[in-house]
């Protein structure tokens, strides 16, 4: 419906609309308070206007019940505003199950992107419509901000953490992604491409060879031909000796990584932690930050021998580790 | 012309250079910040028109990334650092405050001095900074982009702002101990002009809250220097600690920026409707209740940044807290204006614009507190728009509705009044037309801090540019009839528009004592029922 509206940003993610909703809602009480002010003024202004005539006007010192009016009303809507915001925060922050996950990573000045096929991309993501789609993301250096305004979604992208959005297009089409943090010196170049796909093109578009597609930066030798990222992560797990401490079957000298990936784990100090993204991300490069319950701190660093992207490998082929095989979408 | 039998006051007692760079006196020390800050208001203003020049193509053909990234930076540093946070505090504020309260100066004159010294010196290290390669990092610093990365003078500029704040905090403790100690025999907190009350609140954000912002920006440089590795998370830091310290300072000083410019709206409103204020307590203690939560809202600015659902969720319930003292202050200005006697004066027309700037700027606060419409607008062009509104709109049309009407009393001479009147109402054009298209332009999408940006947004940013050259003159129009009034003003007499307030008992220039003798007040603020109206306040 908003469409045919110039000046209005297309609606392509199934949170636009709820977006959208409020938006008009906060326009419309906007517009009503500030119409209200310009017509007291301006009919004040006229009315009251001095006159030759004038005498001293009566003092009106105030009106506390007037006052509490108008504090009150003001706080009334405001709730609504709150809790409408917060309700729609709520949707934008917690994705739903059966999302697809995609891996992002912010670089001066370009975003890498890695599906769980294996299949990379630079500064342009395809996803297919009407299907979640959850990132994780991570940045090289300074904070970037992944932004599609088609999706009215954004999200910062730190170094040293990750950070989550998900969206659902609703709309085939291409659609502009934005760095919204300012990152130096080609920030407003650090701009892409959302190609929304029907799901069988984009089957089809996955299947296609990742060497065929273009793929850049450091670790572009890491790029096994065809292989998942699951795979590659297995095969780094491999070369780095992880599987010498963390074997499958425990009792070794590191956790056993089967199942891991998201269940609570107990640490040393007596707390849990739920072994997420960034627990494991931080496990490899600050591995004595948290120690699991019942093992050594004896784990050395990676840090400065694994990109982020190869922990983003690495974390997949763990998710992948699962005691029953129920993770069959992606796998190669 | 008549200046042989003209009595001695604080601009005629003494002529020389060194009475005016070693004085004391409250009220050249706030001449001298009036010409600092007007010279840091052209710089910054300059940079300005740079960026709006290059945002009217989107293909950034007038200068390179790296200058238009410095040239925005810089825009921001000088305007929000050595112009806006000081503008009404150091300029109105300085020579108000005392006289406004019945006292000869301020508490501590020679601290006083010693802050425009400190002023003028973050300045200069902040020029230099400039002039040697500038800075690229936005007025926010991020880390660690500012802390690891940007290779350009941030360190300079920190150190700049780091000194600049001391004037800030220096001002502040002035302004607190004059008012609490130092207020005329009668003149009781509940009956003090609300420019004070809004002065005394502000003065507590700048004492309470600048020491932040000093030691963020002091962390910032010893992290360049020394590579501490605080906000660099390759070294451990917390790239988004920077972010809480920054706005747990910087949000506050939006208040800096706004809460004086309210205390001069409602002076001016209540002289132009001879009338006193409506709800008089309510419009005092909102100046402390929006200073007080001004300090528990910095979390707002960070909702995009990954903090937990709830964290975000606070913070939106709090700014929404702010917004209503806010509203309690428009209602009860409009209400002032309700069966008055109303003139239109150029202060009060500055008045008048000032609240619809003030209200739009306001209302589209509430996009960004609530949660769910900021995540869409947050670092979009929404937001310059927005805090444009609240920070230029309301801190400069504030800044000069104030200036109009106090600058008979300052300078002893009268401008022309309709050319002042029409000033102000192309500024009010001009801002409208600057920035309005810029929350359409922020909804669509367009990320604040471009320096190219996609074809579709084109339109709306050449309007922009277009609105700002008008701004342009309706700001260059007052530097113009003010000095001309120097020269051939006519002489203004103690209290040309038939005001209340003590300011307006003493001659126009006051002497450099401000009263012969101390003043002693017996009415409450505002009581124009016993004054005789004037006749229209004839101008040149």
């Amino acid at each position: 419906m908003i469409k045919g509206l110039p000046l209005f940003p297309e609606q392509a993610s199934t949170v636009a609309g709820q977006v959208d909703a409020l938006y008009f809602f906060l326009i419309a009480v906007s517009g009503f308070f500030a119409l209200l002010i310009a017509a007291a003024v301006v009919i004040f202004a006229i009315v009251y206007r001095r006159r030759a005539t004038d005498t001293a006007p009566r003092p009106v010192h105030g009106s506390t019940a007037l006052e509490l009016t108008w504090s009150l009303i003001p706080f009334g809507i405001a709730m609504v505003m709150f809790f409408w915001g917060a309700s729609v925060y709520f949707t934008m922050k917690y994705p739903p199950d059966n999302a697809i996950p995609i891996w992002v990573t912010g670089k001066q000045w370009m975003w890498k992107l890695q599906h769980q096929t294996g299949r990379r991309e630079i500064n342009e993501l395809h996803v297919p419509v009407g299907r979640p789609v959850l990132l994780t993301m991570t940045s090289e250096d300074v904070i970037h901000s992944f932004y599609v305004p088609a999706f009215r979604v954004k999200q910062d992208v730190l170094p040293g953490r990750y950070t989550t959005l998900w969206f659902e297009a609703t709309r085939t089409g291409r659609f502009h992604l934005f760095c919204a943090e300012y990152c130096g010196t080609q920030h407003s170049r650090m701009i892409g491409s959302i190609v929304v796909m029907e799901p069988a093109a984009y089957q089809q578009w996955l299947a296609t060879s990742p060497t065929a597609a273009a793929t850049g930066g450091g670790a572009a030798a890491a790029d096994g031909g065809g292989k998942s990222m699951a795979a590659q992560g297995e095969a780094l797990f491999g070369q780095l000796g992880c599987g010498a401490c963390h074997q499958a079957a425990g009792g070794a000298l590191g956790p056993s990584l089967v199942g891991v990936f998201g269940s609570e784990v107990p640490l040393e100090d007596g707390s849990t932690v739920t072994a997420d993204a960034n627990f494991l991300r931080k496990s490899i490069l600050e591995p004595q930050a948290q120690i699991v319950k019942g093992f050594q701190p004896i784990m050395p660093t990676f840090k400065g021998q694994v990109t982020e992207e190869q922990i983003q490998q690495i974390i997949e082929y763990i998710k992948s580790l699962k005691a029953t095989a129920d993770n069959g979408q992606g796998q190669g | 012309m008549d200046a042989p039998e003209t009595p001695k006051n604080y601009l005629t007692a003494d002529y020389s250079i060194k009475s005016w760079l070693l004085t004391v006196d409250h009220k050249r020390i706030a001449v001298l910040y009036l010409v600092s800050i007007t010279a840091m208001f052209l710089l910054g203003s300059a940079f300005a028109a740079g960026i709006r020049l290059e945002l009217l193509t989107p293909r950034g053909d007038l200068f390179t990334s790296d200058t238009y990234n410095k040239l925005f930076t810089m825009h921001g540093i000088v305007m929000v650092f050595f112009f806006l946070i000081p503008s009404i505090p150091a300029v109105l504020g300085n020579f108000l405050v005392p006289i406004m309260i019945g006292a000869r100066d301020l508490a501590f004159p020679k601290i006083n001095l010693l802050s425009w010294y400190i002023y003028v010196i973050g300045a200069t290290f902040a020029m230099f900074a400039m002039i040697t390669g500038g800075v690229d990092t936005g007025w926010t610093f991020y880390t660690p982009y500012s802390s690891w990365v940007s290779h350009t003078n941030v360190t300079a500029t920190a150190i700049g702002i780091f000194i600049t704040g001391f004037s800030s905090i220096l001002t502040g403790l002035n302004f607190i101990v004059t008012i609490h100690r130092m207020r005329a025999p009668g003149l009781t907190w509940f009956r003090m002009p609300l420019f004070i009350w809004a002065h005394y609140a502000t003065s507590l954000v700048m004492v309470l809250g600048t020491p932040v912002i000093a030691i963020t920006v002091a962390l910032v440089g010893l992290e360049r220097i020394f590579h501490l590795g605080i906000f660099n998370p390759q070294m451990g830091g917390d790239p988004i600690l920077f972010q809480h310290l920054f706005w747990f300072y910087s949000h506050p000083a939006v208040y800096i920026m706004i809460l004086p410019s309210m205390g001069v709206i409602s002076e001016l409103i209540t002289c132009f409707s001879r009338k006193s204020i409506f709800g008089y307590s309510f419009v005092a203690i909102s100046s402390l209740a929006i200073a007080f939560l001004g300090f528990i809202v910095w979390g707002h600015h960070m909702f995009t940044t990954g903090q937990s659902v709830y964290t975000g969720m606070i913070f939106s319930i709090l700014s929404f807290a702010v917004a209503i003292p806010s509203a309690v202050k428009t209602f009860n200005w409009t209400a002032t204006l309700y069966r008055g006697s109303l003139s239109f004066e150029a202060p009060m027309v500055y008045a008048l614009c000032y609240l619809g700037l003030f209200t739009i700027g306001g209302l589209t606060g509430l996009f960004l507190a609530t949660l769910g419409t900021d995540v869409h607008v947050h670092d979009t062009y929404f937001v310059v728009a927005h805090f444009h509104y609240i920070m230029v709109g309301g801190a400069i049309l504030g800044y000069l509705g104030g200036l109009h009407f106090w600058w008979p009393k300052i300078t002893g001479k009268m401008y022309p009044d309709g050319i002042a009147r029409t000033a102000a109402i192309i500024v009010f054009i001009g801002f409208n037309l600057t920035f309005f298209p810029q929350f359409v332009l922020g909804y669509m999408g367009m990320p604040r801090r471009y320096h190219f940006y996609v074809d579709e947004f084109q339109v709306l940013n050449v309007l922009s540019t277009a609105g700002a050259g008008i701004l342009g003159v309706g700001y260059l129009l007052p530097m113009f009839y003010f000095v001309w009034s120097l020269i051939y003003g006519k002489k203004a007499p103690a209290n040309p528009w038939g005001a209340t307030g003590l300011e307006w008992t003493t001659p126009s220039p006051p002497p450099t004592d401000n009263f012969a003798q101390t003043p002693v007040v017996t009415e409450d603020a505002y009581s124009y029922e016993n004054l005789p109206v004037p006749t229209r306040a004839s101008a040149v």
